[in-house]
């Protein structure tokens, strides 16, 4: 798993990468009220926004870690937004992006350093 | 030995320690109330009415069937639910507000007695124009102040709240680039608006609703707009910036001349969010910043009433670029008197339109203008005064239990916190805001600005005096001292004192009931 400085998370599974929030943004945001998810066959550019997360305290866009095509938007999210909160680097995830450009990956954080860059905020 | 009075009856009570919940839901000689529809007058009406004389009906089938669902109440029934309701309701005429002129500041009564004038609050927007050459002149005088306040050439009244007006100050940008050849659908649009991240919701929500992307500017670690990133930003694809002075942060923007010299040198304009211009009226012109379009919400800075969400008034003054683009109506004086001019008759009138059916909020007009004209250019130098002389004492009475967000230098009208302070205590923002209910005091802005962690932001206005202010303080300096000595209960079930507990805000968001239905079992027609 890799992750943003935004605070985005990415697993990549052969071409296609899952993409969500990280625990600590879910946890930043507080109770998560609303998730908008992208439709399938959208196509993104890395930095994108792609979905868009509220809480009772804030709304925020999500940004595409990667450039590529969502093949699946996580439609549960719809009526269950409290998964996110739940769990956000599992079944809390926001998208199934086909990645165009898999060497963007590597300017990503490893776990390790996302933690690091964390208890720098 | 308690004392007794004249017919030897102890007039002090003997000590109850422990405080039952009463029987009735009552509260002291607080009633209970309940929704206006679960009121058992079904079927009644307040007043006798004669039978209608006509009998019979057109409406063949179509005839209504089922009870219309209204409950019926006597005129003392009606005014107790509306008063009993009040009762649990918190206004500033009760005790100092902290969310301020952000949501409504004292409301002086004189304003009142004028809007109430037959002239001003009997008149009609249909009226031949010869019969309300008073209310005219009303508008034109208002105009008057605002443009010498601000230092602008020009103002439209017309828009009906802050928001109305950015859309204003937008749409007459986004004009004046459409005439000089760089439209949005041009082959060089200026498509871009750049705001900062501290800035308001409605800013961007602007721009992007008059067809603009958004880019945002970043801010500097002590809460101003970053220069350097606002530079590298510019561009010909740049219509406008749209800055907030004094910012969300409760700071002046210290570089907003040089700001606004960037802007102009890249072609574009610098519209100025006006929410916070009562810390500078009287002694700061927009104008004199660079500043091409603003609004000026009546409400926040001349004290016109903002209950229940409304009627707002936000005009918004232009510089002499954008003068050309106000939209209709407004006030000309001539020889025979004042004319509402409702189109541009003129070719060099290039008004974008009009943002509303008539002349806007004369009752906002009329309280507006009671209060510069009451309190005179002087005394208006002493309101900015006055709020940033109240905001600061706060903050200094404060600091040293809570933590000031940005810490250097004074603040404008606004001590804006952190919850730095409360780490370890397991003590929330929200959990604060809450307890504060309880102590009687309304909870202040939380969590925003976004970009100031659990933000306690708390705007006193310039009308407390200092007692209250210091009752306010010393009320907080206990909370804040209660939560760090961990005593977590007081504040994570609060408010234990108010009519309503603490609401699930997270369920009532998740899944919100926005329709009535009729208790089970009881007999009211549900529609």
């Amino acid at each position: 798993m890799r992750f943003t400085k935004d605070h985005e998370w990415v697993k990549v599974d052969g071409d296609v990468a899952t993409v969500g929030i990280s625990k600590h943004a879910a946890d930043a945001l507080g109770d998560v009220v609303f998730v908008e998810t992208p439709e399938a066959g959208k196509s993104v550019a890395k930095g994108d926004s792609f979905a868009v997360v509220e809480s009772v305290k804030a709304a925020s866009d999500v940004y595409a870690p990667v450039s590529g095509e969502v093949i699946e938007g996580n439609a549960a999210l719809a009526s269950a937004p409290e998964t996110v909160n739940a769990d956000p680097e599992g079944d809390g995830w926001f998208a199934k992006i086909k990645v165009s450009d898999a060497s963007q990956l590597d300017a990503l954080m490893d776990r390790a350093a996302y933690d690091q860059f964390l208890s720098t905020l | 030995m308690s004392t007794m009075n004249t017919v030897g009856r102890p007039t002090t009570p003997n000590k109850v320690e422990s405080k039952p919940a009463t029987l009735t839901g009552g509260r002291g000689l607080l009633q209970d109330e309940h929704l206006i529809f679960e009121s058992d007058g079904w079927g009644k009406t307040g007043v006798d009415l004669p039978e209608p004389k006509t009998s019979g009906s057109d409406l063949g089938d179509l005839v209504r069937k089922d009870p219309i669902g209204l409950p019926g109440l006597s005129e003392p029934e009606a005014m107790r639910h509306y008063v009993r309701l009040s009762q649990k309701n918190h206004a500033i005429d009760l005790a100092i507000y902290p969310l301020g002129s952000c949501t409504m500041k004292h409301n002086p009564r004189l304003n009142e007695k004028m809007a109430r004038l037959p002239g001003f609050s009997d008149i009609h927007p249909l009226q031949p124009q010869s019969t309300v050459q008073g209310a005219l002149e009303l508008m034109d005088q208002l105009a008057h102040w605002l443009k010498t306040l601000t230092g602008m050439p020009a103002v439209a009244l017309s828009p009906k709240a802050g928001a109305h007006g950015e859309l204003c100050g937008l749409m007459a940008i986004r004009a004046a680039h459409r005439a000089a050849g760089n439209g949005l659908r041009s082959d060089t649009p200026r498509n871009k608006v750049l705001v900062p991240t501290s800035a308001h919701g409605t800013n961007p929500a602007t721009a992007a609703f008059v067809g603009y992307t958004v880019v945002e500017v970043a801010q500097t670690e002590d809460g101003r707009v970053d220069v350097a990133d606002l530079a590298s930003k510019l561009g010909p694809d740049v219509a406008a910036i749209m800055v907030t002075n004094p910012n969300t942060c409760g700071l002046f923007e210290r570089d907003i001349l040089e700001i606004s010299r960037l802007t102009h040198e890249a072609g574009a304009y610098f519209y100025c969010d006006g929410a916070n211009f009562n810390a500078i009226v009287g002694r700061v012109r927009p104008g004199d910043l660079g500043v091409d379009a603003m609004h000026i919400n009546l409400h926040k800075t001349f004290s016109t009433p903002h209950g229940g969400g409304g009627p707002g008034a936000g005009p918004v003054v232009l510089s002499e670029a954008l003068a050309p683009f106000a939209p209709a109506p407004w006030v000309v004086s001539g020889e025979d008197g004042f004319n509402l001019v409702e189109f541009a008759e003129d070719e060099a009138e290039q008004a974008f339109g009009r943002l509303c059916a008539f002349q806007g909020q004369m009752g906002m007009y009329v309280r507006a203008l009671s209060y510069m004209m009451s309190h005179g250019s002087d005394g208006l130098r002493q309101v900015a005064e006055d709020a940033v002389l109240n905001a600061n004492y706060i903050k200094a009475r404060l600091s040293d239990v809570m933590s000031v967000a940005f810490p250097e230098g004074p603040c404008m009208h606004e001590a804006l916190f952190d919850d730095e302070w409360l780490k370890g205590t397991d003590v929330t923002t929200l959990d604060f805001a809450k307890a504060m209910i309880d102590e009687g005091f309304h909870p202040m802005t939380m969590y925003f600005p976004l970009v100031v962690h659990g933000a306690m932001l708390i705007e006193p206005t310039e009308t407390e005096s200092k007692q209250e202010l210091d009752r306010f303080i010393e009320a907080m300096r206990a909370l804040a001292n209660a939560a760090k000595a961990g005593d977590v209960d007081r504040f994570k079930g609060a408010p234990f004192h108010a009519p309503l507990k603490r609401l699930d805000e997270t369920r009532a968001a998740r899944q919100p009931v926005l329709r009535w239905t009729a208790p089970e079992g009881s007999n009211i027609a549900a529609e």
